[in-house]
């Protein structure tokens, strides 16, 4: 079986590997973190979208051994130092969940869009968020908490570098 | 579900990955983005024994400038085919037609060779390789061959790659001074084209001097729409006649009937998208 390496939210993991295992198998039933949910067979649904060396991933759909020696970002490793990520924050203040079933990948989707395009437009964060459905809030809140994100995210960056907030 | 059980192998070089094909046989498959192999493996509609993962191989990746063309390495994700200053400088069409594939994810991960590989003809870019007359270049264990974009694809899933070979790269003629557009009629959000149209124009003198157009699921392959190419070329370049030669762009085409449109609403279709692709194209 093959050997891999993957440092997960932040910890390294050496684990010997049937090539079969899926990625988003390997983040649940090995690692524990079940915060990763799977929610179709097809790539369709996004829930188990994770940040695979920055970029966003449906974990279902790469093998646990393609992600060798990459770092993995799940939705349990967002927080730091017992804070929530602005985008959890948002989405909690704005009410942008129900079940919360798509919430990881949601979330994971939208600070990836953030990284590309730090103020998108609404039309420009559902496009971002295509990949990821939500059965139950209509989207309306969800666009509404990342925008919110967007903003105190940039407003943070500002008041932290004095460069950015004079342009 | 879980997949059925496989070998893997991870090669870093072309030759290498031929190599582990070749031993392969039959029951080999190669893996590229996964994007759709994996949801086949995981409904266990495909049961490879072998996987020969090409995302180690660095020399399939990225855009080449050759002159007159640019080499598209198989391996390029869509995410960066998107972006790269080449691809949007010579042949945009490529570009706008990429970034209506599925959704950003699963850009990151998807290939363009693997999306042309796997000759599915509701897929988007392969109508676009048949219009800007690309070619593909493919290598085996009998050395490498170049096979026009109009004869890669034999039927539904189904590419002229020979067993044994793989998709390493594909070049695009550049098209300095052309207008391109991509028409994509879809139900919802990252959901295939239920008929899409490539198109690229070149204008002169206020007429259309040359036209290319491209089908995307009209029928098994990707199809060229040439009874308005040559209905559109010499006429002005103003709606009305785009869209009057457009009403000839389902001749000859056999589109299925499914769930998402019967074959006669996809010939209707292909007219209007057609008609809107040349405009916009043409930028009138
Ligand atoms: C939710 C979702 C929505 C999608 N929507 C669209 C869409 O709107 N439009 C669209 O065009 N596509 C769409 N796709 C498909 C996507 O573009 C895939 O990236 C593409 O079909 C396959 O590329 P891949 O690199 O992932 O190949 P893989 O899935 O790895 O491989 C596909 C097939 O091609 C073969 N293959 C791959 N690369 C090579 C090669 N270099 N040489 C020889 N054989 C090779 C494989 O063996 C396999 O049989 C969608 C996919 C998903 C999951
Ligand atoms: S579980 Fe649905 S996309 Fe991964
Ligand atoms: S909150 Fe239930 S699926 Fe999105």
């Amino acid at each position: 079986m093959p050997r891999i390496s993957v440092k997960v939210d932040g910890v390294t993991y050496d684990d010997d590997v049937e090539p079969r295992l899926l990625l988003v198998h390997y983040l649940r039933d090995w690692l524990g973190k079940v915060g990763t949910p799977i929610g179709c067979d097809t790539t369709n649904c996004g829930a188990c979208t994770v940040l695979m060396d920055g970029s966003s991933v449906k974990s279902c759909s790469v093998l646990a051994v393609q992600a060798d020696g990459s770092e993995v970002t799940t939705i349990e490793g967002l927080a730091a130092d017992g804070q929530m990520h602005p985008m959890q924050k948002s989405f909690h203040e704005e009410h942008a969940l129900q079940c919360g079933y798509c919430t990881p990948g949601m979330i994971l989707a939208a600070t990836d869009l953030l990284r590309d395009n730090p103020n998108p437009s609404d039309d420009e964060i559902r496009d971002g968020l295509e990949g990821n459905l939500c059965r139950c809030t209509g989207y309306q809140n969800i666009v509404r908490a990342v925008r919110r994100a967007a903003a105190e995210m940039t407003e943070s960056a500002a008041a932290t570098d004095p460069k950015e907030a004079r342009v | 579900m879980i997949p059925a059980q496989f070998e893997y192998t991870a090669p870093t070089t072309v030759d290498e990955a031929v190599s582990a094909l070749a031993q392969g046989g039959e029951e080999a498959k190669v893996l590229a983005g996964g994007q759709s192999l994996m949801p086949l493996l995981r409904l266990r509609l495909a049961y490879p024994e072998l996987l020969v993962d090409l995302n180690r191989v660095a020399e399939l990746r990225g855009v080449r400038d050759e002159g007159d063309s640019l080499v598209i390495g198989a391996m390029t994700t869509h995410h960066t085919v998107v972006r790269d200053p080449l691809v949007n400088q010579h042949c945009a069409l490529i570009a706008l037609a990429t970034a209506t594939v599925a959704d950003p994810a699963v850009r990151h991960r998807g290939t363009f060779g693997g999306s042309l590989a796997h000759a599915d003809p509701a897929g988007d870019l392969p109508a676009v390789t048949v219009a800007l007359d690309a070619e593909m270049i493919a290598t085996g264990p009998n050395g490498q061959r170049t096979i026009p974009a109009g004869e890669f694809f034999a039927d539904y899933l189904t590419s002229t790659l020979q067993p044994g070979e793989i998709l390493v790269g594909v070049r695009v003629p550049k098209l300095a001074g052309w207008g391109f557009h991509y028409e994509k009629f879809n139900r919802v959000a990252q959901a295939w084209a239920v008929v899409g149209v490539a198109a690229a124009v070149r204008r002169a003198n206020g007429n259309i001097a040359e036209a290319r157009v491209g089908l995307t699921n009209m029928g098994a392959t990707p199809v060229r729409a040439r009874a308005v190419e040559s209905a559109v070329q010499g006429t002005q370049a103003a709606p009305a006649a785009l869209h009057e030669a457009a009403s000839q762009a389902a001749e000859g085409t056999h589109p299925p009937s499914d769930l998402h449109g019967q074959a006669d609403y996809r010939r209707h279709l292909a007219q209007v998208l057609t008609g809107r692709a040349l405009a916009a194209a043409a930028r009138v």
